[in-house]
């Protein structure tokens, strides 16, 4: 009984938290558009008797989700989410594994502070931070001066508004997602490993590929997986630093709810981000599963 | 038997196989070796024997490669070793954590130095099969390193040193993670292996009884010095110092002072105490400090004052130490010296002769112990 309780808990937690949330937008995403308020319809009102309820369930259809597939914009936007998520994660792995490398190799005096660095930003807001890359991107921001001013370039470059400042904003903004996993992951690695494949006839590159990668592989995959989920339906960064070509997912949404004030298409659009979402998801899940067994 | 003896050490015309000159190591300003000349021979099973932060382990990382000396050189087989990297040597070692790929199985890990050489594939896979059954590990070929026993662990450590058929291999406190039982009996298979494969082992304990055991020669250290290197019975029968005694097994050291005779010294070791005698080739002049280093074993002990002994003294029995198949008496004598003294327990113990407190005679012969300059 007091077993059952405790596991109830974090149930109705989901329950009204995931689960309920998502019923009501993936209700909204079957009924139509309307001016009313709020947009659409049908309305669910239980105070109307049985026959209303059932009238209700009768005018839901899958209408908006066969509209996604008529405009080309959704899953234009959907792929080139995929793709920005996909390569940001790339990028944002081949620079926060030399950090996290950095930190692990460090002297142990220096590993709190460089850990501190590494978490300080968060103690900002993150629009404010999004908002002053839009200062240094910018055609008169600090980079193009510094660049124009050691005469690097003699035109300033543009960055702002383009695919390349969402990619900036993107890695800038999960890389200590990146650092934390595989630094913890680098951290436990037994030194001795690595004497052991030099004393074996490794150089020092070899060892690096063949123990330290292979030893810190549950740390790159849970640190791409945190950084290329929320990065998927990424939402700010775009719309700050991103330019009117740069098409992700997340835009489309906030523009159809807000813009269009379409909530049925929006929700279907949502609807469907999560579906995707739970394939990487269900991946994670299982590589952190599996990592739990190898430790115990 | 007219096998050869094996001491390679003795025959002046054997080329050592590692030679250490005048090698000295500083980290900052902390000598870790200082100045040490000493050479290993081929075959040898060689122990480096010392408490922690004697400087036994940075002796074997220097040997690995994983640190140069200071100063002065090390030679394998008459070749200077400091510019060729640890993983350009003809050197392996099993480290004390063993150091196993834990991502990769037991026949991978024992392949990995091998695979490293590029050497064709079914060859690789005759010596791992080999090593396997040298360590008769054939059936967990397949397991990962955390699926099988600490006992198991140790052997795979030992297969991936060896597949490689290194000149030299280096075992760092190969058996410091093993439980008492599991530790003796590996310490004969180490032994064996090494006869096999016939490799110069050069072993690094603090455990002197696992140094004894399987090593050719003991090398004792202390503070970055090699205080004597030997044969376990030379080290043990005739100590060179005070600290070689006193670290190696149970003794009993007594401080007095020298007055030649006989061929020997009387040594004045306590006021109303007769001159204890000990035959010695060391020079000492009389009233010289000396040490009497005898080891209990060597002592009986007796109920009645013995007749025709060299040496007899009278004390009290202070502590029994009662170690099944060995008693240890303490006996404390009446100027306050305390003597240590063994007796096999052939009796069974209900019918022991002495018990505490009880007078008794402690009797050694005049060759029984090693006497010392203080």
């Amino acid at each position: 009984m007091r077993r059952a309780s405790l596991i109830l808990i974090p149930y109705l937690w989901l329950l009204a938290l995931f689960l309920v949330p998502f019923l009501i937008v993936f209700k909204i995403s079957l009924s139509d558009t309307a001016l009313s308020i709020p947009p659409y319809r049908p309305q669910l009102d239980f105070a109307t008797g049985w026959q209303e309820i059932r009238d209700f369930f009768g005018h839901l259809d899958f209408e908006n989700f066969t509209f996604l597939t008529t405009d080309d914009l959704y899953w234009k936007a959907y792929i080139s989410s995929l793709q920005i998520a996909f390569f940001s994660t790339i990028f944002t792995l081949l620079v926060g594994y030399p950090i996290a490398y950095g930190m692990a190799n460090a002297p142990d005096h220096w590993r709190p502070t460089l850990m501190m660095l590494v978490i300080l930003p968060f103690w900002t807001s993150f629009l404010i931070r999004v908002y002053s890359w839009i200062g240094i991107l910018s055609n008169e921001g600090y980079l193009n001066q510094l660049l124009l001013s050691i005469g690097l370039i003699s035109e300033p470059l543009h960055i702002l508004n383009t695919n390349t400042a969402v990619y900036i904003g993107i890695v800038y903004t999960y890389l200590p997602f990146m650092i934390l996993p595989i630094y913890s992951a680098l951290e436990r690695l037994d030194t001795s490993l690595l004497e052991a494949a030099e004393d074996l006839g490794c150089s020092r590159l070899t060892a690096f590929w063949l123990v330290t990668v292979p030893l810190s592989k549950n740390g790159i995959i849970a640190g791409c997986f945190l950084v290329f989920i929320p990065a998927l339906g990424e939402f700010v960064i775009p719309s700050l630093l991103g330019g009117s070509k740069t098409l992700m997912i997340g835009k489309v949404l906030w523009e159809e709810f807000f813009n269009n004030r379409d909530w049925p298409v929006a929700s279907a659009v949502a609807v469907i981000l999560l579906l995707i979402l739970i394939v990487p998801i269900i991946l994670f899940q299982r590589n952190e599963q599996k990592q739990r067994e190898a430790d115990g | 038997m007219s096998e050869k003896i094996f001491e390679p050490w003795n025959d002046p015309n054997e080329k050592p196989l590692i030679q250490f000159q005048n090698v000295t190591k500083r980290f900052g300003d902390f000598v870790a070796i200082d100045n040490q000349s000493f050479d290993i021979y081929a075959q040898e099973f060689f122990a480096l024997l010392g408490p922690s932060g004697c400087g036994k382990t940075t002796l074997m990382r220097m040997l690995a490669g994983f640190e140069a000396p200071t100063t002065g050189e090390i030679l394998l087989a008459g070749q200077n070793m400091a510019p060729i990297p640890p993983n350009k040597r003809a050197v392996n070692m099993m480290f004390q954590s063993y150091a196993l790929f834990p991502h990769l199985s037991v026949w991978e890990n024992i392949a990995f130095g091998l695979k490293r050489d590029k050497m064709p594939k079914p060859e690789i896979e005759a010596r791992v099969d080999e090593m396997l059954k040298l360590t008769r590990l054939e059936q967990f070929a397949k397991r990962k390193p955390h699926q099988i026993s600490g006992g198991q662990r140790q052997r795979v450590a030992l297969a991936r040193s060896l597949a490689k058929a290194p000149k030299l291999l280096l075992l760092d406190e190969p058996l410091g993670a093993l439980d008492a039982k599991l530790r003796q009996d590996t310490q004969f298979e180490l032994m064996d292996i090494q006869e096999k494969t016939g490799t110069t082992f050069v072993i690094v304990t603090h455990d002197q009884e696992e140094a004894m055991t399987v090593a050719s020669r003991v090398a004792v250290m202390d503070h970055g010095h090699i205080v004597q290197a030997d044969t376990p019975a030379r080290i043990y029968e005739m100590p060179n110092s005070v600290y070689v005694a006193d670290f190696i097994g149970d003794v009993t050291i007594l401080k007095g002072t020298a007055s030649p005779r006989d061929g020997g010294y009387d040594i004045h070791f306590a006021e109303g105490q007769p001159a204890l005698h000990a035959k010695s080739d060391i020079e000492l002049s009389k009233g010289a400090a000396c040490y009497l280093a005898i080891r209990p074993e060597k002592i009986a002990i007796s109920a009645d004052k013995p007749e025709g002994v060299a040496n007899a003294v009278q004390g009290k029995i202070l502590d029994i130490a009662y170690l099944g198949n060995i008693s240890t008496y303490h006996v404390e004598l009446p100027t306050g010296q305390v003597i240590k003294t063994q007796t096999a327990n052939t009796r069974r113990l209900s019918r022991r002769s002495f018990t505490w407190e009880d007078q008794v005679w402690l009797s050694w012969t005049d060759t029984a112990g090693v006497l010392l300059a203080g």
